[in-house]
């Protein structure tokens, strides 16, 4: 399978299973439209006839030769062995988990996932004792692995703040004890943040992740307190005193876009404005109902805008001014394996989350679906047949992936996103695929640009 | 090659028969939580590096 575009003046071709990315002149990227999972030995008539009235002959001759030659190596039109390795796709140790240690927060954002911090369950803080049983939970699951993430997350889980240290403090009191390295990160929506907890995040959190969602504007029309007001002003001065003690550690300013940013370019070019070179901004996954919601219409506007800021990215780059966006990361060498790829985000198999109650769901995102509640860790429940569900949902078992040209880069996608907009985790959320698919060929088409000018 | 100039070196099957270590992040512990992009995960399997 292979998976051709043109962007920005050039054509390029992705062999999906071999993960080969290639650049084609005029004259092979033709030919391509007459072939059809194979390059033959002999050109096919018709194609030499009709690209005849086009170009010479030694170039279609020379066009054809690489085409062989890909072939032949192995990186164009290669065959998906990787029902070989189905076998690596069984039930996993747990190794990642979401703490939900706050369903509460101080602000309402109306896009909120969360039901605006409670998840629809009520407000709640999480127990010492929850998490610390969490801890234990994680290590006695996670047999085989060393290294274990915990995301504090919520609601705004500097609600929680002391818990979390106590937390903390009792993980890494068992790290040596069973081998095991934690590695903790906080997604907070940044108003608790003090000279005292950032020294401590800084100090003890691997990532953070900081909510923000772009220009004052933008942010404030959705992430708004109690009274409506907007948290702008209150959080940006914080988030960049965070960043300026923040080291080489890992941290991204991560917001959404919506029906009324469809020039997210802008937003994160105001991020990077501000000091931020770490940046996210991820559309708005929400019934479609909703005044803000993406539509099927919103698409072409969209697309045009990730090619916008892949415009501004390769401009920047170029200058010096470089900024990273998370999702025009791409590593065409050394990117995640196959298996990792074939597995996909693991959620409700290697990745769990856990309520303040206690209660485990398959990720952040499930929290609240009485449906999808695996058990629940003060009583020593756990559903295993569910969590052998979730590690057969890969891209082999989605009717949709298995002839996706992209199903090696999102991996099948967001499982609760099928769920809550399909109504079944074996279905593909169609919005969410087109989106990620017009990233990837950004992403691409930006390493092209990239290696013509050897940036 | 004169027409064609490859990007990588699409090592992804190689990659299948050293990996499945399950040492590398989850993806939406990095900066998603709510669309998944597995691809951009940096492999940590010490084989590898």
């Amino acid at each position: 399978m292979i998976h051709k575009y043109t962007l920005n003046g050039f054509h390029i071709v992705l062999d999906t299973n071999s993960g080969a990315v290639h650049i084609f002149d005029d004259a092979p990227y033709d030919m391509l439209d007459y072939l059809e999972d194979e390059v033959p030995q002999q050109a096919p008539k018709q194609m030499m006839d009709d690209l005849g009235k086009k170009y010479d002959k030694a170039t279609l001759d020379e066009a054809y030769n690489e085409l062989k030659e890909l072939y032949e190596n192995g990186q164009l039109y290669s065959e998906d062995g990787y029902h070989n390795f189905s076998a690596m796709l069984k039930e996993a140790p747990v190794k990642s988990m979401c703490l939900n240690v706050a369903h509460d927060c101080n602000l309402r954002c109306e896009y909120c996932f969360a039901a605006k911090g409670d998840f629809g369950c009520g407000r709640k803080l999480m127990p010492l004792e929850v998490g610390k049983k969490a801890i234990d939970f994680l290590i006695e699951h996670s047999k085989g692995r060393r290294n274990l993430e915990l995301d504090f997350f919520g609601g705004e889980p500097l609600m929680n703040f002391q818990v979390v240290k106590e937390i903390v403090e009792y993980a890494r009191s068992q790290e040596e004890k069973h081998n095991k390295k934690f590695r903790f990160t906080m997604t907070t929506n940044g108003l608790l943040l003090t000279d005292d907890v950032i020294e401590y995040l800084n100090k003890e959190m691997y990532n953070v992740v900081l909510s923000l969602d772009g220009r004052k504007e933008i942010n404030d029309m959705l992430r708004v307190h109690a009274d409506g007001s907007g948290c702008y002003d209150a959080i940006v001065p914080k988030y960049q005193k965070l960043i300026a003690t923040r080291g080489d550690k890992d941290y991204y300013v991560r917001g959404t876009f919506t029906k009324h940013n469809l020039d997210f370019a802008k937003d994160a070019v105001h991020m990077a404005e501000l000091g931020f070179d770490q940046v996210s901004v991820e559309p708005v996954v929400s019934d479609p109902k909703l005044p803000y919601s993406l539509q099927e219409e919103d698409l072409p506007a969209a697309f045009a805008e990730y090619e916008n800021l892949a415009n501004i990215l390769i401009d920047r780059k170029k200058k010096g001014e470089g900024f990273n966006f998370f999702h025009f990361m791409i590593d065409l060498d050394q990117g995640p394996c196959a298996i990792k790829r074939l597995r996909g985000c693991g959620c409700g198999n290697e990745y769990v989350c856990i309520t303040p109650e206690g209660d485990i769901y398959p990720c952040h995102q499930f929290v609240g679906e009485e449906k999808w509640k695996m058990g629940n860790i003060m009583e020593d429940t756990f559903n295993i047949p569910m969590k052998q569900e979730f590690a057969l949902t890969n891209v082999y078992s989605k009717e949709d992936c298995k002839d996706c040209w992209a199903k090696f880069y999102c991996s099948g996608g967001c499982a609760a996103n099928s769920w809550q907009y399909e109504g079944d985790i074996l279905k593909s959320h169609k919005l969410s695929c087109d989106l990620e698919k017009k990233r990837l060929e950004c992403a691409i088409m930006m390493k092209a640009a990239m290696a013509e000018t050897n940036i | 090659m004169k027409q064609i100039k490859t990007l990588n070196q699409a090592n992804l099957k190689q990659s299948a028969v050293k990996g499945g270590c399950g040492e590398c992040q989850a993806s939406c512990q990095s900066a998603c939580k709510t669309s998944c992009t597995v691809a951009n995960q940096k492999c940590e399997n010490e084989n590898n590096q």
